[in-house]
């Protein structure tokens, strides 16, 4: 019985809702048009390249430079946001106080803000001349057309993403958990890195993931502050952009790929990292 | 020995929480630690303060600095209203295109079991993980000189890149899976029993979705229409590849204040922002709305 | 046989839920699936109503068999676990979507939801929303909305699951009277085997995935064919239910 079993098995499912050909086609229709089609046209171009060329174009000493800054800068201020949004989403999350709903409002202001505002605002903020800068300035630290603007302005890009991705865990987090931990004699600290920290980890990297994604890739906010001075302050995108103004497609298609490349290993070991943590929480 | 539990496909997109115990919206329990409180407060406004609401203030500042005239004539400048135009135009077909996406990209995922469900799943959130400036260089790859589909489109007389089918594009594909990301996990919650029982008394695709899903999902739905339109109406790398920066044609509003930007102009820059931050701040209220609506 | 299932056999990734399932039900009986947690009871429901599809095997109603039917052409009303009932309806528009798809007219729909609103007496209450209704309304909604298309055969999943133990026992006597009222063979999902020897005159008792025995609450507590029936079913309880009867 069991060997005949195996062999008329039948495995098409079915679809008990209708519509299910009409979603899948709009769906894979759209997508392909306004997406896989264009990336593929990426890996096209990419196969045309000459692999002496390309590694030329990739390792030269400016291209190089572009990609420490984009992910140098692009790591800090996804650290920084980490820690920031956790302290974000834990003060929306556990404490009361007037103004908080308004301090909830404005996390998305990033989102909605245009980023070319958010880079000439910033720029002027921390300039030497700027309200910030000129303090900074006194005590020696430039801020506007160094890496730390650079990083400002990828902070300011990546807030809501931390905050977004931790609060609704946090929220969802069984308060027994707490009690538990505290009728054991444990102190509050102790609590917080031992057993809620471990808790919100997975979410915490998604967010740090997701700010250090947009961080590498952040153009708007960026070229205003940076001061695109080459090989100090000359993020990756930016040297896309140029070589494009320059009709050098195969050039910027090359620093693309790279770039590409770097995010997607980047999220890879953050994905990995994730389920790694997991098997933690979960067990 | 503890049991191992399986991560569902949900959890796996949606991230963790969902399924455990909803904490009792009680007030927190007074602590000792009032200290901490404060501390932890203050931190968080002073971050704020300095990261997100100062830079809103130097806008306005800049803006009116010269006088309320300067910032008229800048704001009813013929390009400006060009630009403001062409922004509206392709946030509004940005908006329509990632709403009828979103729709069906999210019924499909969370009401249909098939394979390659996950792998789907991915490709939708592509546009999130690239840089802008390479969504930009896509579209050139393709449609641009140098694209496969150039020749092809030069002979038809169609233009898409440096024009403005190129921009609408481009902002489109930096916003795709807005509408998808807020569906989705609302729909996932909602599981398919509804649409199952109404799948069993003999009902339609479009009658199940207009008289089940749709109640289900429309505060959702404004929701990711309106954080699309936001990103929308401000991107800026993607577009900046794309436009070829043709004043009063190709030009969109933060376009145009880069170019005022760089020409010196910084009141009328400023000015031109303000309009932007304007929108911004409506732009949140409304989500706020929304969102007080939802609850 | 009404319902037959012959050599039915389903598997999830790996996972075998039903094994070489084969039972028929009488025309007018009221049948129950009963066994423990995760030994396949759900998944024979869903797979008659058309919810799954058999790997192998054959599903038959009334002597025609329907693997390939959809769901909807079957002629069956299904009730599910948490009632599913459409939560942006009132319950009157619940109970007449059934017929409001098949474009019936609108007279007759509305004398058939105030029979049935009648039936369930809940007269008054068809412009309330599920979620202003009691566990127990609730399920009496979801039981209306299932007939009201007049299917030939129930199937009800885990019926008693989300009420509260209170009105549990209440609610039983309720569908079985019910259930004998209209006259229509029905099939249900239950964990508990005193649920089962008190609403079913006809039971079948399952484990991982197989059918251990099939008969009435009786002979299966007299005759228990295998020590896992044995182990199931409590003997003693179904006197202590029998005296009470």
């Amino acid at each position: 019985m069991e060997q005949q079993i195996v062999k008329v098995k039948n495995k098409k499912g079915i679809q008990v809702i209708p519509g299910f050909g009409l979603s899948l086609g709009v769906t894979l229709t759209m997508l392909s048009c306004l997406v896989l089609i264009p990336l593929a046209s990426l890996f096209l171009s990419a196969g045309q390249l000459d692999l002496k060329e390309f590694l030329a174009v990739v390792t030269a000493r400016q291209i190089v430079s572009g990609y420490v800054v984009s992910l140098s800068c692009a790591f800090f201020a996804a650290l920084i946001n980490a820690v920031f949004g956790l302290i974000l989403a834990w003060v929306l999350v556990c404490y009361e106080f007037p103004g908080k709903r308004l301090m909830d409002g404005l996390i998305e202001l990033p989102f909605a803000l245009p980023t070319a505002v958010a880079g000439i605002s910033l720029t002027f903020l921390y300039s030497d001349k700027g309200w910030i800068g000129t303090l900074f300035a006194k005590a020696g630290v430039r801020i506007a057309y160094t890496r730390i603007g650079i990083t400002i302005a990828m902070i300011f890009v990546g807030i809501p993403f931390v905050v977004r991705s931790v609060q609704p865990v946090l929220e969802k987090l069984p308060r027994q958990y707490e009690e538990a931990a505290m009728t054991l004699g444990a102190s509050g600290t102790y609590i917080f890195f031992r057993v809620i920290l471990p808790e919100l980890f997975p979410a915490l990297l998604a967010g740090f993931g997701l700010a250090l994604a947009r961080g590498i890739g952040e153009y708007g906010s960026v070229v205003f502050i940076a001061g695109n001075i080459p090989y100090k302050t000359q993020i990756a995108p930016l040297l896309i952009m140029t070589k494009l103004e320059q009709y050098q497609y195969a050039d910027a298609t090359a620093i693309a790929l790279v770039l590409l490349f770097f995010s997607f290993v980047l999220m890879l070991l953050i994905n990995s990292a994730q389920i790694y943590m997991q098997r933690f929480s979960r067990s | 020995m503890a049991k191992k539990i399986p991560r569902s496909y949900e959890q796996d997109i949606v991230g963790d929480g969902i399924y455990s115990i909803r904490k009792v919206l009680e007030p927190p329990q007074e602590s000792p630690n009032h200290g901490l409180k404060y501390a932890l407060i203050g931190v968080s406004a002073l971050f704020l303060f300095f990261m997100l609401i100062l830079p809103l203030i130097v806008v306005v500042w800049n803006a009116l600095r010269e006088g309320f005239h300067v910032y008229r004539e800048a704001i009813l400048d013929e390009y400006t209203m060009k630009a403001f135009l062409l922004t509206l135009a392709a946030t509004l077909c940005a908006v329509t295109v990632n709403t009828i996406f979103g729709i069906f990209a999210a019924c499909l995922l969370s009401k249909f079991y098939f394979r390659g469900r996950q792998l789907l799943a991915t490709l939708i959130d592509i546009p999130f993980s690239i840089s802008p400036v390479i969504a930009g260089l896509l579209f050139i790859l393709t449609f641009g000189n140098v694209g496969w589909m150039g020749e092809f489109l030069k002979e038809n007389g169609i233009k898409i890149v440096f024009a403005v089918p190129g921009v609408i594009l481009a902002t489109i594909f930096v916003t795709l899976p807005f509408v998808f990301r807020e569906l989705f996990p609302v729909l996932s919650a909602q599981g398919k029993d509804e649409e199952e029982a109404a799948a069993l008394m003999g009902a339609g695709c479009f009658t199940i979705f207009r008289r089940i899903t749709l109640p289900h999902i429309k505060w959702a739905l404004l929701y990711g229409m309106i954080l699309c339109a936001a990103r929308a109406m401000g991107e800026f790398g993607a577009v900046s590849v794309i436009s070829g920066h043709l004043r009063g044609k190709t030009n969109t509003l933060p376009l145009h204040v880069e170019i005022l930007y760089n020409e010196f102009h910084t009141t009328q820059a400023f000015a031109v922002s303000s309009l932007l931050v304007l929108l911004a701040v409506l732009i949140l209220i409304a989500r706020n709305l929304v969102e007080w609506k939802r609850k | 046989m009404y319902v037959e299932m012959r050599h039915v056999n389903k598997t999830f990734d790996g996972f075998h839920a039903s094994r070489d399932v084969s039972f028929g039900i009488e025309k007018g009986h009221l049948a129950a699936l009963l066994g423990p947690s995760g030994s396949g009871k759900t998944t024979i429901l869903r797979m008659l109503a058309g919810l799954d599809r058999p790997d192998f095997g054959d599903i038959l109603i009334q002597g025609i068999r329907v693997n390939d039917l959809k769901g909807s052409k079957r002629g069956i009303g299904f009730v599910f676990q948490n009632y599913a009932l459409f939560r942006y309806m009132t319950v009157a528009d619940n109970i007449a979507f059934g017929l409001k798809v098949q474009k019936k007219s609108k007279a007759e729909i509305t004398a058939k939801v105030e029979e049935l609103l009648e039936l369930i007496s809940m007269k008054n209450l068809g412009k309330r929303y599920p979620h202003q209704l009691s566990g127990g309304q609730r399920q009496r909604v979801a039981f209306a909305r299932a007939l009201a298309p007049n299917p030939q055969l129930l199937l009800l999943d885990e019926p008693f699951a989300a009420i509260d133990a209170k009105v549990r026992r209440e609610l039983r006597t309720w569908l079985r009277e019910m259930i004998s009222r209209v006259g229509i063979t029905s099939i249900f999902v239950t964990h508990d085997q005193e649920e089962a020897m008190e609403v079913a005159n006809e039971i079948i008792l399952m484990n991982e995935g197989r059918i251990e025995q099939i008969g009435t609450p009786e002979e299966i507590c007299r005759n228990p064919k295998t020590e896992f029936v044995a182990g199931f079913m409590d003997a003693r309880r179904f006197e202590a239910l029998q005296a009470i009867k």
